[in-house]
């Protein structure tokens, strides 16, 4: 960003004289804002992506009215809803921390996409920290969630800020864990760095350097699921045990907010997973034709997909089974990565590496084989019923 | 141990399982129907809202007898000396002047009872179920058309009286 000012102030006629220092600030709140219609945006078509999904997934249509093709602008009509309500701020409740919470729980989510690089020139700020800053800043929303939970004067909001509390620091662990088992093949945190270590291909895609670097995308993808309270780690908004959860007491647009980080986190660490590990703003063939913008969005939408496919396929974890999936199963298994990943890239011979990403891509493949079958399956027999009907 | 691997081997493979199914689930078409635009097909024989086709009513009141909620009310008058009402589609010689019959769907059970007795074959269940309407005595569906027979003895002083009657009659029945 600095650069940046500097070279816009010495080179465009308009500018020159300017302060690069005001320059810079300038540049920031204009990307800033940017960055924050983007963020809002995507909240927007991912929320109506998911009743699509889910609704899809029970043999549903999902919104199918408002706006015309498939009901695209129904979340939009939603918020303007959200919006035009009455703005409830209970009696008994800290209403300054309480107004607070909201905000600091979108700024957790929307601060990550400061350092996430879009392409190969697209970011806002370049950060030498990038991994660091997005594991460090990701976890602000906990506090927010702390704060709403505590403020509402309210048992189960405080219930459900309790477990989010408990549950997000322990994921915190195997995320940042899992993380480290890939900066030692690259030597640095810079998340740019990060992706131009997996250029020239697929196969140079860190999922696929060595078993277990695969083994850590789905250690990280199952803890990021937690770290955004997402299914089956939703127990801080378990709507059968605590109403809403932390957000019981927030109703029109302070409630929209939550609503908004939610998704901005899902696609926050969606992104994150499709840097460090998915080869970023890179084709599958190398290079970034037609855009590293598109390839980083097709990624992140993937990833979302599947986000959502879970959702809407396993129950909801107990809170001890809760436990013992963070630290029985994902920190020892976080800790393996890193010393098998380390010990693998560093003394493996060549012939076996070559196994090693050959087998991870054939474990991939006949995963996916086996879930286009299934998609198969069900056209079929959709169109069988169809022959009936 | 052991245990410890049986637990992560089987949340594994009952997550493949599940996921497999949610999957298959999102490309079986849906089977929601777009009401407004997409309608139920009705089948051969559906009872629905009923329907009377005057013109070839004899007004032999069988339906109102075999009505078991009582929700169709015939009056009717014989046709005066020198008086024809002419045949219906089925060649029945019509002897009685129509000069009522009222429907009232609120009461109705759609048992079709009232189709079998009709000598005719007037009496008809469609399959018409979008009756909806705003007022409750909007449900009570007039078919008789009195103000015919009025036309047909060029002006009768007697039916013409008749007719408004009626209608007050039919207003305040329900």
């Amino acid at each position: 960003m600095q650069q940046i000012a500097i070279d816009l102030v010495a080179n465009v006629p308009a500018l020159a004289g300017l302060d690069p220092a005001l320059m810079a600030i300038i540049l920031g709140v204009v990307s800033g804002f940017a960055l924050l219609t983007v963020v809002a945006v995507l909240g927007m078509v991912l929320v109506w992506l998911e009743r699509k999904v889910s609704g899809h997934m029970q043999d549903r249509l999902g919104p199918m009215r408002v706006g015309g093709w498939h009901g695209w602008s129904q979340t939009l009509a939603d918020g303007i809803k959200l919006l035009l309500k009455e703005d409830i701020v209970p009696e008994a409740a800290d209403s300054r921390l309480f107004k607070f919470a909201p905000l600091l729980v979108f700024a957790g989510a929307f601060a990550v996409y400061v350092a996430i690089p879009f392409s190969e020139t697209l970011i806002v700020s370049n950060l030498n920290i990038g991994l660091f800053y997005v594991l460090a800043i990701s976890s602000l929303g906990v506090i927010g969630i702390l704060m709403a939970g505590w403020s509402s004067n309210n048992k189960w909001a405080l219930l459900g800020a309790m477990r989010s509390a408990a549950q997000v620091i322990s994921y915190e662990i195997p995320v940042a864990l899992v993380l480290l088992a890939v900066v030692p093949l690259v030597g640095s945190l810079n998340l740019q760095d990060l992706i131009v270590a997996q250029s020239g291909g697929i196969a140079n895609w860190f999922v696929f350097r060595n078993p277990f670097t695969f083994l850590a995308f789905f250690l990280f993808y199952i803890s990021t699921l937690a770290e955004v309270n997402r299914t089956p780690f939703d127990i801080p908004e378990a709507e059968s045990e605590l109403v809403a959860g932390y957000h019981t007491e927030y109703s029109g647009m302070r409630f929209s907010f939550f609503f908004i980080a939610e998704y901005a986190a899902m696609a926050g660490v969606s992104f994150v997973a499709a840097a460090v590990f998915l080869g970023g703003w890179q084709a599958p063939w190398g290079g970034d034709a037609p855009g590293g913008v598109f390839w980083m969005f097709l990624k992140m939408f993937w990833l979302v997909f599947v986000q959502m496919w879970i959702r809407w396929t396993l129950p909801r974890l107990r809170v001890d089974q809760l436990m013992f999936v963070g630290w029985k199963v994902l920190t020892p298994g976080a800790f393996i990565c890193i010393i098998g990943s380390v010990v693998w890239d560093f003394s493996a011979p060549g012939w076996l590496r070559t196994l090693g990403t050959g087998g991870v891509g054939l474990i991939t493949l006949i995963i996916f084989a086996f879930y286009l079958r299934s998609a198969a399956r069900g056209l079929i027999e959709g169109r069988k019923q169809k022959a009936i009907a | 141990m052991s245990r410890y691997f049986a637990n992560i081997y089987q949340s594994l493979s009952s997550i493949w399982v599940g996921m497999n199914i949610t999957l298959k689930h999102l490309f079986t078409p849906s089977i929601t129907l777009q009401y407004p635009e997409e309608r139920w097909e009705m089948p051969e024989r559906a009872r629905n809202q009923l329907f009377n086709d005057i013109d070839d009513c004899i007004g032999c009141d069988q339906c109102a007898r075999a009505c078991p909620v009582d929700c169709i009310y015939i009056e009717t008058e014989k046709t005066g000396p020198g008086e024809d009402l002419g045949l219906t589609s089925k060649g029945t010689k019509k002897r009685l002047k129509v000069l009522r019959f009222d429907i009232d769907m609120s009461l109705c059970c759609y048992c079709g009872l009232c189709t079998y007795p009709c000598p005719t074959e007037c009496l008809i269940m469609t399959p018409n179920y979008e009756s909806s309407v705003y007022d409750r005595t909007d449900l009570l569906y007039k078919y008789a058309k009195p103000w015919e027979y009025e036309e047909l003895a060029g002006g009768d002083a007697d039916a013409s009286d008749d007719a408004p009657e009626e209608e007050k009659e039919a207003a305040s029945a329900d």
